[in-house]
C-alpha cells in the first residue's frame, strides 16, 4: 500500500495560471504547483493563461531549485483525429522533467503508461473516479499513483476509499466548486458549444455577456440568461450551474448557490481519512489570489500537523459570492 | 442496416407504468436492442426490480436483444454491490455507464459502453476494445467529425458505434439531488418527488427561456434530441445504431418513424413533420452533431428552438 | 460595496485639480510607456493573442478621464478622453473595465485579485468579456510596476527618482490603501 505515511504532513498542491503565479505559489509555501500548456490540452484553457513549453521549462527549474514539484495537467479528452496534440503535450512534460502529469482520458493514460512508464501519472478529477473499485481499475490498468477525488464525496466516503485503494488520494480544499461530477458535464456545451471535456473551458468568457438592465446586473451565457443580480449584491460567476433559474414554480439557485469551497477547518478530518494531498483550485485567478490562498493554507497545514487550531474564514473575500461552504464533505450538502 | 436501440428509461415512473411501457415496447416497437435498468438513482430500483425478469422475457419474445445498463454514478456500498451483481450475471449483455464496471467484468467478457462514459477518441476506443467493448454509444456532445472518426476506428476494432438520436440529452450527473433541493428536501429523505415529473422537471431561465430539465441527480436538456434529419449524414459517417431515449410520449410511434426513415420508406422531412405533429409541445435540437451549442436546431429542416 | 474590500476613492480635491490638466503631454507620455512595453515585453502579446488588437476602455471612475487602450504589438496606442465627452467621441470599443483607480492599480500591481473585485462589484466589466480576461491575465503575469516604468521615461535620472518615489509611494500606499507600486510578497 502506497498510501499516506502515518503522521506525514499533508501535501499542498497549488494552482498556477502563469509563471508569475507559479513563483508566487512557491514563495508562499506550495509543496507542488500544477499548471498546463497554453492550449486545449488542459481544463483551464482560458484567454491569456497558461504556459508555453519554454515558460514551463523555466518554471520547473525555478520550482525544483526551491524544492517544489510541478504537476502538468493534460486533463481534457483528446479530440478524435487530433490525439497527437495531447500526445505531444505528454512528451513535452516528460522531456521537461515534470514531476507528474495529471490525466483524465483512458486513451491518453494508456499512451503515457506505454511511452513514458517512468513519468508519474495522477488521475485528474475530470476522470470522476468516485469509488475504490473505479480507482483500482485506473491503478491496475494505467499504473496511476494518485487520484484526485471528485468533489461529490463525503469525508466518510473518502476514508472508506483510502482504506481500500493502493494509491494516494488528493482532495480539493479551496476554490470554485463543481456541483456536477467533473468530466461528466455537458451543460456548458449545451449553451455555448464549448465544453470542459473537449475544449478545456466551462461557461467560456467568449460567450458571456454582462449587461446592466433596470438596475440589475444580468449575465448571459450564449442565448441563455444565467442570472440577474440587484445592485449592491455580490456579482455572480457566469458559471452555468451557479446561475439563478426557475423550476417547479420556484425561483432560485436550482443547482448550487454562488459559493466556493473552503475546507480549511476540515483538515484534521481529511488527514484522519488518509488523504495525501490537498488541492487548491484557481489556475484562472490572479497571482494575488494564489499568494493569499497558498499562504493561508500553508499556515493551516502546518497548524494541523502541529496539532494547533486552524485559522478559519480568512479567505472569504476571495470567494465566489464571497461566501464559502464545506460542500459535499458534509453529507447535508446533497 | 442501421440498428435502433431503446436507451434505459431515465425517469422515475410508477412500477405499473414501467411494466406496461416495456410490454408494449416488446410487442409493438420496431427496435433491435433495448437497454433496461437503473442508470440515474439507485434508490429507485427497488420499486421495479422484481418486474425486470418478466420484462426481459417479453422483450426477448418480441425479438429484441436485451442489454442491462449500469448505474452512472457509483459511490455507496450498496451501489458498488449492484455493479458487482450486474457483472456477475452472465446471461445478458451489459452496458457500462461508469468504469466501476470494468473492475468487476471478467477479462474475456464482451460488453457495451453507454453514453455517460467518456469515449472521445481512437485511443480510448482502442483501450475499451482491448477490454471487450463491442458496442459504444458515444457521448452526446460529440460533433459529426468526431463521430465519423470514431465510427471508422470502431469498425476496425469490431465496435459498433451508436449516436443519441431522440430524447432529452443527458448533460450532467451529480452527487446532489436537484429534485429534492427544489422541493426543500434532503436527498436521504427525498420522498421520491422525482416521481411527480415523468418527463423531468423543466428549468427555465429568469427570462422565461426553456433551458434544462432535472431528473433527480441528473440534469437533462429541455429540448429533445431529434436527429431524424441527420440520419443520412450519420449513416454516411458509418454510425451503426441510433439511440432513442424513453420520454413521456408514444415511444412506439417514435420508433416507427425512425425505422421507416432508416428503411427509406419515409422521407426525413415527412418523418420530422409527423413527429412534430405527434409532439406539438416539444422543442427539438441537433446542435451537438452540427458542432454548435447543443440547444440549437441547425439545418435539416428543424426550426430554431 | 467598496467597503467590503475597503477600496478608497481618489480624493475629491485632487480629482478637482486633475480636471483642467492638459491631456496632450499626458497622452504623449502614456504612449511612450505603452510603446516601450510593446517592444520590451513580447510575452504580454503572446498571452493576449488576437485580443491585442482590441480596444479597451479603462474607466477609472474617480478620475476625470477615461483611457482608451489598444495593446497591439505593432501599433500600440493609448488615448485619454475627458469623462464629459459623449460616448460617440470615444469611438468604437470592444471592452470596458470600470472601477476606482485604486482597484485598477491594485489589480495591475498584484495586490488585488480581479475576480474578487468583480464579485464584490468594485469593478464592472462590459462588452467582450474574453478580451478583458486575456488582458487581466497577461498583465498579471507581467508583474508590472508602474513607478519603475514611469521612472525609466526620465532616463538616467529615473533611478534616483524611482528610489525616492518608491519610499514615498509605498508609505502613501499604506496610508491611503492605494497600491501605488507593485506588491512584494
Amino acid at each position: 500500500m502506497e498510501g499516506r505515511r502515518e503522521g506525514a504532513r499533508l501535501e499542498l498542491v497549488c494552482p498556477a495560471g502563469t509563471p508569475a503565479a507559479l513563483r508566487a505559489a512557491v514563495e508562499a509555501g506550495a509543496d507542488c504547483v500544477y499548471c498546463g500548456f497554453r492550449d486545449e490540452t488542459n481544463a483551464r484553457n482560458f484567454p491569456g493563461l497558461n504556459f508555453s513549453p519554454e515558460e514551463l521549462a523555466e518554471s520547473i527549474d525555478y520550482a525544483h531549485e526551491r524544492g517544489a514539484r510541478v504537476l502538468v495537467a493534460i486533463n481534457t479528452f483528446p479530440r478524435a483525429g487530433a490525439e497527437e496534440i495531447w500526445h505531444r503535450a505528454v512528451d513535452t512534460a516528460a522531456q521537461l522533467r515534470a514531476d507528474a502529469v495529471i490525466l483524465a482520458d483512458m486513451g491518453l493514460l494508456a499512451y503515457t503508461a506505454e511511452r513514458h512508464p517512468d513519468l508519474r501519472r495522477h488521475l485528474s478529477v475530470q476522470a470522476a473516479a468516485a469509488n475504490a473499485q473505479a480507482i483500482e481499475f485506473y491503478v491496475e490498468a494505467f499504473g496511476v499513483r494518485r487520484v484526485v477525488l471528485p468533489r461529490v464525496l463525503t469525508v466518510q466516503e473518502i476514508a472508506a476509499i483510502n482504506a481500500a485503494v493502493s494509491c494516494e488520494t488528493e482532495v480539493f480544499v479551496f476554490g470554485g466548486l463543481c456541483v456536477m461530477a467533473e468530466g461528466r458535464c455537458a451543460l456548458s456545451s449545451y449553451a455555448t458549444g464549448k465544453s470542459p471535456n473537449m475544449h478545456g473551458v466551462c461557461s467560456p468568457a467568449s460567450h458571456v455577456r454582462y449587461q446592466e438592465e433596470d438596475g440589475e446586473l444580468v449575465s448571459r451565457l450564449g442565448n441563455f440568461t444565467i442570472d440577474r443580480v440587484p445592485a449592491g449584491e455580490p456579482a455572480p460567476y457566469p458559471t452555468l450551474c451557479k446561475g439563478c433559474f426557475s423550476a417547479g414554480g420556484k425561483r432560485g439557485h436550482v443547482f448550487e448557490d454562488p459559493v466556493s469551497l473552503d475546507a480549511a477547518t476540515l483538515l484534521p478530518q481529511l488527514a484522519e481519512a488518509g488523504v495525501t494531498a490537498l488541492k487548491i483550485e484557481g489556475r484562472q485567478r490572479s497571482r494575488s489570489y494564489t499568494q493569499a490562498v497558498v499562504a493561508s493554507f500553508r499556515r493551516a497545514v502546518d497548524a494541523q500537523a502541529e496539532g494547533r487550531a486552524i485559522p478559519a474564514g480568512e479567505l472569504r473575500r476571495l470567494s465566489e459570492g464571497q461566501t464559502t461552504t464545506a460542500g459535499a464533505y458534509r453529507k447535508t450538502w446533497r | 442496416m442501421t440498428q435502433l436501440t431503446l436507451g434505459p428509461l431515465l425517469f422515475n415512473w410508477p412500477a405499473e407504468r414501467w411494466s406496461d411501457f416495456y410490454a408494449r415496447i416488446a410487442d409493438e416497437a420496431p427496435l433491435d436492442r433495448v437497454c433496461l435498468g437503473e442508470v440515474v438513482c439507485s434508490k429507485r430500483l427497488p420499486f421495479y426490480a422484481d418486474r425486470i425478469p418478466e420484462a426481459i422475457e417479453r422483450l426477448q419474445r418480441g425479438g429484441k436483444t436485451v442489454v442491462l445498463s449500469s448505474l452512472a454514478l457509483v459511490t455507496l456500498a450498496r451501489e458498488q454491490r449492484l455493479c458487482a451483481d450486474l457483472a456477475a450475471g452472465e446471461d445478458f449483455d451489459v452496458e457500462i455507464n461508469d468504469l466501476t464496471m470494468l473492475a468487476h467484468l471478467a477479462a474475456d467478457r464482451d460488453f457495451a459502453v453507454g453514453p455517460l462514459v467518456n469515449v472521445y477518441n481512437e485511443g480510448t476506443l482502442a483501450f475499451l476494445a482491448s477490454r471487450g467493448a463491442r458496442h459504444v454509444c458515444l457521448p452526446p456532445e460529440l460533433p459529426l467529425a468526431s463521430v465519423a472518426t470514431l465510427a471508422a476506428a470502431g469498425k476496425t476494432r469490431g465496435i459498433a458505434t451508436e449516436v443519441w438520436a431522440f430524447g432529452r440529452l443527458p448533460l450532467a450527473i451529480s452527487g446532489r439531488c436537484y429534485h429534492a433541493r427544489v422541493h426543500g428536501l434532503a436527498k436521504d429523505s427525498c420522498q421520491f418527488v422525482c416521481g411527480e415529473d415523468p418527463d423531468g422537471l423543466p428549468v427555465e431561465t429568469l427570462d422565461g427561456e426553456d433551458f434544462l430539465a432535472i431528473n433527480g441527480v441528473q440534469t437533462l436538456s429541455f429540448a429533445y434530441a431529434g436527429l431524424l434529419g441527420d440520419i443520412e449524414v450519420l449513416e454516411a459517417a458509418g454510425v451503426a445504431a441510433l439511440r432513442l431515449s424513453p420520454q413521456d410520449c408514444d415511444m412506439v410511434a417514435v420508433a416507427r418513424l425512425f425505422r421507416e426513415t432508416l428503411d427509406g420508406r419515409l422521407a426525413p422531412e415527412a418523418a420530422q413533420e409527423a413527429l412534430a405533429g405527434d409532439l406539438p409541445e416539444i422543442v427539438f435540437a441537433n446542435g451537438f452533431i452540427a458542432g454548435r451549442p447543443g440547444a440549437e436546431a441547425a439545418g435539416h429542416g428543424w426550426s430554431a428552438a | 460595496m467598496s467597503e467590503v474590500q475597503g477600496i478608497p476613492l481618489f480624493p475629491e480635491p485632487l480629482r478637482f485639480l486633475l480636471r483642467p490638466l492638459p491631456l496632450f503631454p499626458l497622452r504623449l507620455a502614456l504612449n511612450r510607456v505603452v510603446a516601450r512595453f510593446a517592444a520590451e515585453r513580447p510575452a504580454i502579446f503572446r498571452r493576449l493573442g488576437s485580443h491585442a488588437e482590441k480596444v479597451y476602455l479603462i474607466d477609472a471612475v474617480d478620475l476625470p478621464f477615461i483611457f482608451r487602450l489598444r495593446p497591439s504589438a505593432e501599433r500600440p496606442s493609448i488615448d485619454l478622453c475627458r469623462r464629459a465627452v459623449s460616448g460617440a467621441r470615444l469611438g468604437p470599443w470592444d471592452a470596458r473595465i470600470a472601477g476606482p483607480l485604486a482597484a485598477l492599480l491594485g489589480m495591475i500591481h498584484g495586490s488585488f485579485d480581479g475576480d474578487a473585485l468583480f464579485f464584490s462589484r468594485d469593478i464592472v466589466v462590459e462588452g467582450d468579456t474574453e478580451a478583458v480576461l486575456a488582458l487581466r491575465n497577461a498583465l498579471d503575469d507581467a508583474e508590472i510596476d508602474l513607478l519603475s516604468e514611469a521612472a525609466r521615461l526620465l532616463g538616467p535620472a529615473g533611478g534616483v527618482v524611482e528610489r525616492v518615489g518608491r519610499g514615498v509611494l509605498s508609505e502613501a500606499g499604506r496610508l491611503t490603501g492605494v497600491s501605488l507600486v507593485r506588491a512584494e510578497s
